[in-house]
Parts: C-alpha cells; structure tokens; sequence
C-alpha cells in the first residue's frame, strides 16, 4: 500500500504546468504539496464530480495536461464518468484514484465492494486509452513520467494506505476550495 | 419553421445557439427533447458531449466554461432533480453563467398535470434561486438569447423550459 502524502508529492515533481483538480481528502494534502496552486481546482463533495470537470477542461483547452486525483468513494458516485471520458477521449486527460478503500472524511466507513471492484477494468472497458494499477510507490516512482507523457486519457489506480481525516467542521470548511480560484482560472485561459 | 407537433422547431434554438456562439452542448437525451437530437448533432458549429448520467452536465459544463467555451446544459427536469448538488456545489457557488435547457416533463398549459416530474419542477427552480423562463414555439426562441443575458448579467444559471404539451 501506498502513502497517500508520498504520492501526492511524486504527482506534484512530475505535474509540469498542468492543471490539477483534486478531491475529497487529497485536497487538504495536495495543498501542503503543490508549488502551482494558481493552477489547482479542489473540488469538494458535489457527488464524484472532480472527474467530470476535468473532463470539461481538457476538452476545452486540449494543449493543456489536466491532472484529476480521484478517490474509490467519489468514483463509484459518478461510475457513469469512465464511460462519458472513454467516449470523449481526450489526450491530454489523466485520470488518478486514491483507492483506499474507506471514505476517509467521513470516519472510514468501508466503501462498498472495496474489495472486490476493479476500477482499471472499468476504465480500460470504457475506452480509457491505458489503465494502470500500482500498489507499491516505487512501481509508481518508475512509471509515472512514461504515464504522464502518453497520449491520454490514462487511468492510474493506487492502492492506498487507510489514512483517515480528523478535522473538525470548521477546519473542513477551511479546505482548499476551487471557489477562491475559479475566477483567476478563467483569466488565465483567457490571456 | 416549427414542426407539427408542437410549434417548436429545433432549427430555432439552434439559431439563438449560433446568435450566441454557443460551441458545446452537454446533453442526456430526453423524450421531451428528442426532437432537436438530429438537428444537433448534425451542426458542424456544435459539439455535443453527450453523458451517462444528468449530473455530469454540470460539472463538465464548468470545466469547458473555465476553459473558455460557451457551453449550454440540455437535460429533461427529473434530470435536474438528479443533478441538486452539482447545481449547489458547482453551478452557484461558482456564481457560472450557465443556461439550463430542461425538457419540461408533465407539462400542460391547460388543466392539471398527472406527472409529479412537472408538479415540482417549479417548485425545485424557485427552492435554488434560479430563474425561469418557458419556450412553446419557434416565436419564443428568443427567450433563449435573453436567458443567456441574464445569466451572464447575474453571474448565476438560469433556465429555459421546453414546454411541449404532455398527454
């Protein structure tokens, strides 16, 4: 199983100028980690939908690399979202869940069929243009330049290690918010 | 201009779309809306993104509105019921200018509707804050180009109904 913290930091070495939407618990992390956060978007709640406005902004600007960093909780929310990408394919898509197998802002509930569900199947039936699973850091530390350079959209599953939040309502409320930088987001696709 | 069954041809919304520049169209098929599938999907001008589910609508909405282009949601009301939080989390927190085509299941101008799906569509409009306006025919297409204004003038979405007489 992998660290969350550690992935997040080996995504930020290889991001580039691309544009990141985290979600859920990789949004407080990814904040900590991130040396572009004028080109972050974390989206929080809104039912799974990082993924969907990811798709938006690849579509949109296709010589842009958008980097999604999903979670197993908020993909089975929007599993209609692998189906909706593989169609559209968009090259400049890649498609990261942090799966580790609870909701872990909730309390760490077990996410149904944890277990079980094979999310790089789904994206790879879905038209995904590669689907990649990794369970150790090193596996991913070694393949992650050749992933993030291939023609997407590229679907990249990590097992992670169950590491729960423990933050009070308002420090939740605090979280990195894509609110405060949607507005100079659209300046800067429009310069 | 308008068809036979309803007085509403979708060569109308397409010209307000084009009137506007509209370049995406993000849509779930509806029978409400079925009608305007060949016209737009046919338009070179147009693309459509179509989804699996109504929810997605309004988070790729925002993504290729982020990314500069002018982009339009097409879903039928229970869609709309489906897609509550995005339009709380996405489409009003980030104060987007979007335009809400919705296919007005249920809906009868005279007497009472049998379908619970247009009893609330109202209801759920006014309980969000979003403002409406109704299409029946080609002559209230420009609705569509004034719905767009106010959405941008505003800084919030707005919809348009697609009132086709339900039996």
């Amino acid at each position: 199983m992998i660290n969350p913290l550690e992935a997040l930091k080996i995504i930020e070495s290889h991001r580039g100028t691309s544009v990141v939407v985290p979600t859920m618990q990789s949004n407080r992390r990814w904040s900590l980690v991130s040396s572009r956060p004028e080109l972050d978007l974390p989206l929080t709640g809104c039912m799974g939908k990082a993924s969907s406005m990811a798709l938006g902004i690849a579509l949109a600007q296709p010589k842009t690399k958008v980097i999604v960093i999903d979670g197993d909780g908020s993909l089975l929310m929007n599993l209609g979202t692998f189906v909706t990408i593989g169609e559209q394919a968009p090259a400049n898509l890649v498609h990261i869940s942090f799966d580790n197998g609870v909701y872990a802002t909730t309390g760490g509930q077990p996410v149904p069929g944890s277990h079980r569900v094979d999310f790089a199947a789904y994206a790879k039936s879905s038209g995904y243009r590669s689907s990649h699973q990794f369970e150790h850091l090193e596996d991913f530390i070694s393949s992650v330049e050749d992933l993030f350079s291939s023609e997407g959209p590229v679907f990249i599953n990590l097992k992670i290690q169950e590491d729960l939040d423990d933050l009070s309502a308002d420090e939740r409320m605090a979280m990195p918010s894509l609110v405060k930088n949607y507005p100079a987001m659209k300046d800067l696709f429009a310069s | 201009m308008s068809d036979n069954a309803s007085g509403l041809d979708p060569r109308s919304i397409l010209k307000e779309f084009k009137k506007n520049e509209i370049s995406h169209l993000v849509w779930l098929p509806d029978s409400e809306t079925n009608f305007m599938y060949q016209v737009m999907t046919s338009d070179k001008d147009l693309t459509v993104v179509p989804v699996c589910r109504e929810a997605e609508t309004i988070a790729i909405a925002a993504g290729l509105q982020l990314g500069g282009k002018r982009t339009v949601v097409l879903v039928q009301n229970t869609g709309i019921f489906e897609s509550g939080d995005s339009i709380r989390g996405i489409a009003l927190d980030l104060k987007l200018p979007l335009l809400l085509l919705i296919g007005y299941r249920g809906w009868v101008r005279h007497g009472i509707t049998k379908d619970s799906a247009g009893f609330y569509t109202e209801h759920f409009l006014h309980s969000w804050g979003i403002d409406y306006y109704l299409i029946e025919s080609d002559s209230d297409a420009h609705l569509i180009s004034h719905a767009l204004s106010s959405a941008e003038a505003n800084s919030k979405p707005v919809a348009v109904l697609l009132g086709r007489e339900y039996s």
